[in-house]
């Protein structure tokens, strides 16, 4: 059994309230939600917090899945498992189902959440690279309100986010848009593994062209990516193979993939390329 | 109150409840399927402390000081001990299995990271933890030597200047089977092939890390460890030697194991900190590695690297194998192995075909990674053995354009040559190969599935069809042959026979899950009649079991199995003898019939074997010369081996895209002689073939140029689900050993040492439209890539 270093800990019942812990506590508090990645960071001592501060009682308050005309809400502690079985997201954004599929094992999805896959911040989370690609924007709440970014902006490096020591992640918000619809494609060395390399994508059609795209990548670089050369190709013109390819080309030109313990960053290059054009066929195939 | 045991549905073969040898569900299931097993980590003492021991962060380093001072002033610390305050006890350098000595605790210098470098002794586990990072080290760091290739090399940094006059990094040479006669095959031969063979370091991985509870008797001097062993009375024996400690005063026992696969065969450091912790405490001193420090620190497995050769005739008569291994044993030469096999019994290298010649040529060497080399469900080393002879036979195919089942076959030694005397000498002891290996092809549809690989080919899908065909030599000893440290290796077996029927049979070996108490108890069921239910299975705790040297090596069914049976046999006889008087007959006038002795001629006469038990244990007369009870004990020295072989057929699917490769199939037809409990042979085979999987496409302990271990957890060393795996076929053919009192064989490791080349095999033959002939393992996308771009790289 690997036993992390002595702390305290918190209950909040309310996000007021655990916001205001946090205001009081500062940087030696850090919130936890499902844990699965914080708590195992804790027992090898990789993190060391002094406090704390379980929000799960908050699910009430923050595990709402709305799937609106114009927008979809999701609060921060939704859970892996309910954004899996949530058939209306699944209506509207397909990829989310793709990518709980294929997100850790059934115990991790009962208890990890939403905000904490996005405030982990780490460059081989499929949500986040899932957030990219239907460019979500993050609400993050603090003692003096409410803020609204953007994931460009919500992630600022490997494990570092926009969130503020004494604020906590909320809500994610996406835009509606007609025509669209999104897959996710990722590889993995074993079931339950982080991506070698996961792509995500997202089109919208009109009148059989390509009216917007959006690729998302995971663990080809220091946060997971946005590819705007790759929209912007895409962005007026038909649906081809042609078309995917030049797509595969630009989102593996335009990531940063290191070797490591998964794979050579050339492999991770030419994954980017693949399932690129694996993901936008299939968004296209499913408008 | 359901009972466990009842009849499942879909259990149609199911005897049910034999007596004797057939499928039945184990006796210990229950326990375990409720939560009840009870594991070293369940032991709770009256107070009881936490020890935990502090590692090296680096791979090569001088200690040049240790401050433990803040540790000590811990308030929950009882003592913190170091180096050298072993030194002062004689207990910082321990022996090895295979000769060497290893540090307790680091003396002078740390030699792999992980290694053991202090431990502290708290009120919890908690507190040993946290006093952990008060001690503070200075370590003054070396270059270290992590390429094996480069170990040897003048100039290379010494890692073992503790031994006296050692000034490089060798361990030692070994030779086995006829250079000059293989030489000259190979000089004459038609066709010759070469290939570079990496099989990769790879941990056992058990679910429970090893660990114990150590409890020293201040008062009488008699120490209990409760300990994670595969051999408890080896074990004992060698603390005894270690630790200066008095053997009848050590009892260790070792309860229910959660896995072992050949890591809880050595005597790791943490024990020995343990035992030093109850000592100068006075209070028992538990210690739990943490899943970090099993994977970093104890024994790891295979991490050969081989040049394999085969020479043959241009239609496909194989004609010799050699090899040249260069072998890395990490820091310490920890081997677990038979004294006289320093490469275990990688000698079987021949594989399964009658060749004219064969050598093997091997140089093991010291680096700065962690020790062992254990027999993970390998069987000493076959495991390599087996790799190697069939990948180089599936390369031979290759070059020769040949089917490599039909090349297998024409090469096989065949059944009138049994006993088979091998080019390196060991005695294959009974075979009949070709049966099994046609088996496996017609459960596989192997015709078809090549007809429908060269559709699939045509269109451009990657369908691999792998084969492997491996003879394994399991069962050790015979004693004069094998021992460790002196210790033979033949197995003692008690069993007693109470008044009213019941049984109870002691064993030495332990059970890691096999199912030991379901196998024994229906061994001795089938040679006295005792419902396997009525069998009490004793062990894993000197104290209460006869002498013997453990399990491992598939050594369990073949060697203590043997004594269940002959110690089943021995009551039986005396029981004979009981049977007479009670029948008024002469002995030569008793017939046995499974149970019950009957008159000749006459069955309602007869008496059970519970009649009988209660006479002898009553007040009536017995035959003159008998003494009362109806007891036995023996202690059985295998006269050979035994050798089970098998027949594996793997097909593979690799996306062209992505190089995933997805197993579709896998059959596997093993012959294990006579089988006990064909339901616990296929879960032993399940697991092996399980294991295979994970070995061929993703485990793999790396290390970085620094030597910092990069498999330190099972997020990076991972092991296979179930998702990454088929549904096994299995199938079977019996050929009985002639030597054993069953004619039993052994199953443990079969799979694990036979699936990992069916699945490289098949990888590499869905490659072939790429021109592809080896690729190493672990298969991971990245490297299968890498191999359909043709520049496939060993892993090390």
């Amino acid at each position: 059994m690997q036993v992390p270093a002595p702390v305290e800990y918190e209950r909040a019942t309310s996000v007021e309230h655990a916001i205001g812990l946090l205001e009081r506590l500062g940087g030696s508090a850090r919130l936890v939600a499902g844990g699965h990645s914080l708590l195992p960071m804790m027992k090898l001592r990789l993190a060391g917090p002094e406090y704390l501060i379980d929000i799960n009682d908050l699910h009430g308050e923050l595990g709402y899945v709305d799937v609106g005309a114009a927008e979809v809400r999701i609060g921060a502690m939704a859970r892996h498992r309910e954004l899996l079985e949530s058939d209306p997201l699944a209506e509207v954004f397909p990829i989310f189902r793709d990518a709980e599929r294929v997100i850790a094992d059934p115990v991790v999805r009962n208890r990890g959440t939403l905000g904490g896959s996005l405030c982990q911040a780490d460059p081989s989370e499929d949500l986040s690279a899932v957030c990219t690609t239907l460019g979500a924007s993050c609400v993050i709440r603090g003692g003096a309100g409410e803020r609204v970014v953007t994931m460009e902006e919500f992630h600022r490096g490997p494990y570092e986010t926009a969130v503020g020591d004494a604020e906590m992640l909320v809500e994610i918000r996406i835009p509606v848009r007609p025509g669209g619809s999104s897959a996710y494609e990722k590889v993995e060395r074993r079931a339950g593994d982080w991506a070698i390399v996961s792509a995500g994508a997202a089109v919208w059609l009109d009148g059989g062209v390509i009216a917007d795209a959006r690729v998302g990548l995971a663990a080809v670089g220091p946060n997971t990516t946005g590819l705007p050369a790759v929209s912007a190709a895409l962005r007026g013109r038909e649906p081809s193979e042609e078309l995917y390819e030049r797509a595969g080309v630009l989102a593996a030109e335009s990531c940063s993939p290191v070797t490591d313990m998964r794979g050579s960053a050339d492999y991770k290059r030419h994954l980017a390329k693949e399932l690129t054009k694996r993901a936008l066929r299939r968004s296209v195939e499913r408008v | 109150m359901t009972t466990v045991d009842e009849r499942p549905a879909g259990f149609e073969n199911n005897d049910h409840k034999p007596v004797g040898h057939g499928r039945m569900l184990r006796k210990e299931d229950p326990r375990f399927i409720r939560g009840k097993g009870r594991y070293v980590d369940d032991v709770q003492l009256p107070g009881m402390l936490h020890c935990a021991i502090l590692r090296s962060p680096v791979a090569h380093a001088r200690i040049v000081s240790i401050d433990t001072t803040a540790a000590e002033a811990h308030p929950k610390v009882k003592a913190v001990v170091t180096g050298a305050a072993l030194t002062e006890l004689g207990l910082a350098w321990m022996p090895t299995l295979s000769g060497d000595v290893q540090a307790v605790l680091a003396t002078d210098k740390v030699r792999f990271q992980g290694q053991e470098v202090a431990f502290v002794v708290a009120e919890d586990r908690y507190a040993a933890r946290d006093a952990l990072e008060l001690i503070d080290v200075e370590y003054d760091v070396l270059d270290p030597v992590i390429d094996v290739r480069r170990a040897l090399e003048p100039g290379a940094p010494v890692i073992r200047d503790d031994l006296d006059g050692k000034t490089d990094n060798h361990i030692f040479d070994w030779e086995t089977g006829d250079e000059a006669a293989t030489e000259a095959v190979f000089a004459s031969a038609d066709v010759v092939v070469s290939e570079d063979i990496v099989y990769p370091r790879v941990h056992p991985a058990p679910m429970e890390t090893c660990g114990c509870v150590a409890d020293y008797d201040r008062i009488d001097g008699r120490l209990t460890l409760w300990s994670t062993s595969q051999a408890p009375h080896a074990h004992r024996t060698l603390y005894a030697i270690v630790a200066g400690l008095p053997e009848h005063k050590i009892r260790v026992i070792s309860p229910d194991i959660g896995g072992g696969f050949g890591g809880k065969v050595p005597i790791y450091p943490g024990y020995v900190c343990a035992i030093v912790g109850s000592i100068v405490t006075g209070k028992p001193v538990k210690w739990m590695e943490d899943r970090s420090e099993n994977l970093t620190s104890t024994g790891f497995a295979r991490d050969y690297i081989m040049r394999g050769e085969i020479a043959a005739t241009r239609d496909g008569k194989i004609l010799a194998v050699r090899t040249n291994v260069l072998a890395d044993h990490g820091a310490f030469n920890g081997v677990a192995a038979p004294v006289k096999y320093p490469a275990g019994f990688f000698g079987v290298f021949t594989g399964s075909y009658d060749l004219q010649a064969a050598h093997c040529k091997m140089t093991a060497v010291y680096t700065n990674k962690a020790p062992g080399g254990v027999a993970y469900a390998c069987s000493f080393r076959i495991t390599e053995a087996v790799y190697l002879i069939e990948r180089i036979v599936d390369c031979l195919a290759y070059e020769l354009q040949m089917d490599p089942v039909e090349l297998r076959i024409k090469n096989f030694i065949q059944p009138d040559q049994f006993p088979y005397r091998t080019k390196t000498g060991w005695l294959y002891d009974s075979g009949d190969y070709e049966p099994t290996m046609r088996k496996a092809l017609e459960i596989a549809g192997y015709d078809e599935l090549r007809r429908e690989q060269a559709e699939r080919r045509a269109c451009g899908e990657l369908m691999g069809i792998g084969v492997s065909f491996f003879t394994e030599a399991v069962g050790a000893g015979p004693r004069k042959d094998m021992d460790i440290l002196g210790l033979g290796m033949a197995d003692g077996c008690e069993l007693r026979v109470h008044p009213t029927g019941k049984a109870v049979v002691r064993l030495s070996v332990q059970t890691q899950g096999q199912g030991h108490e379901t196998t024994f108890a229906q061994i001795v069921a089938e040679e006295i009649g005792i419902p396997p239910a009525d069998i009490d299975v004793v062990h894993g705790d000197t104290d209460q079991t006869p002498f013997g040297l453990g399990t491992y090596g598939s050594r369990s069914t073949p060697v203590s199995g043997a004594a269940a049976a002959l110690v089943a046999r021995k009551v039986r006889d005396k029981a004979r003898l009981i049977a007479s008087a009670m029948l008024e007959v002469s002995v030569a006038d008793l017939e046995w019939q499974k149970g019950a002795f009957h008159v000749k001629g006459d069955p309602a006469k007869s008496v059970t074997i519970q009649e009988i038990a209660m006479r002898a244990h009553g007040a009536g007369d017995l035959p003159e010369g008998v003494e009362g009870g109806l007891e036995a004990q023996i202690c059985y020295n295998p006269e050979n081996l035994t050798y089970p072989h098998g027949a594996y057929i793997c097909v593979v699917d690799i996306d062209p895209g992505t190089a995933q490769v997805k197993v579709r199939r896998f059959v596997a037809v093993d012959d294990c002689g006579t089988r006990i409990n064909p339901m616990i042979i296929e879960g032993q085979v399940h697991r092996g073939l399980t294991d295979g999987v994970g070995m061929a496409l993703m485990e793999m302990i790396a290390f970085d140029e620094d030597g910092n271990c990069l498999g330190g957890s099972l997020m990076d060393y991972l092991i296979p689900t179930a998702l990454e795996v088929p549904d096994w076929e299995t199938g079977f053919t019996v050929t009985p050993s002639p030597h054993h009192p069953i004619g039993a064989k052994g199953v443990g490791e079969s799979a694990t040492v036979g699936s990992p080349p069916a699945i490289v095999n098949a990888v590499v033959d869905a490659l072939k439209p790429f021109g592809i002939r080896h690729a190493d393992m672990p298969l991971t996308p990245s490297r299968v890539w890498d191999a359909m771009r043709g520049v496939p790289r060993p892993p090390v």
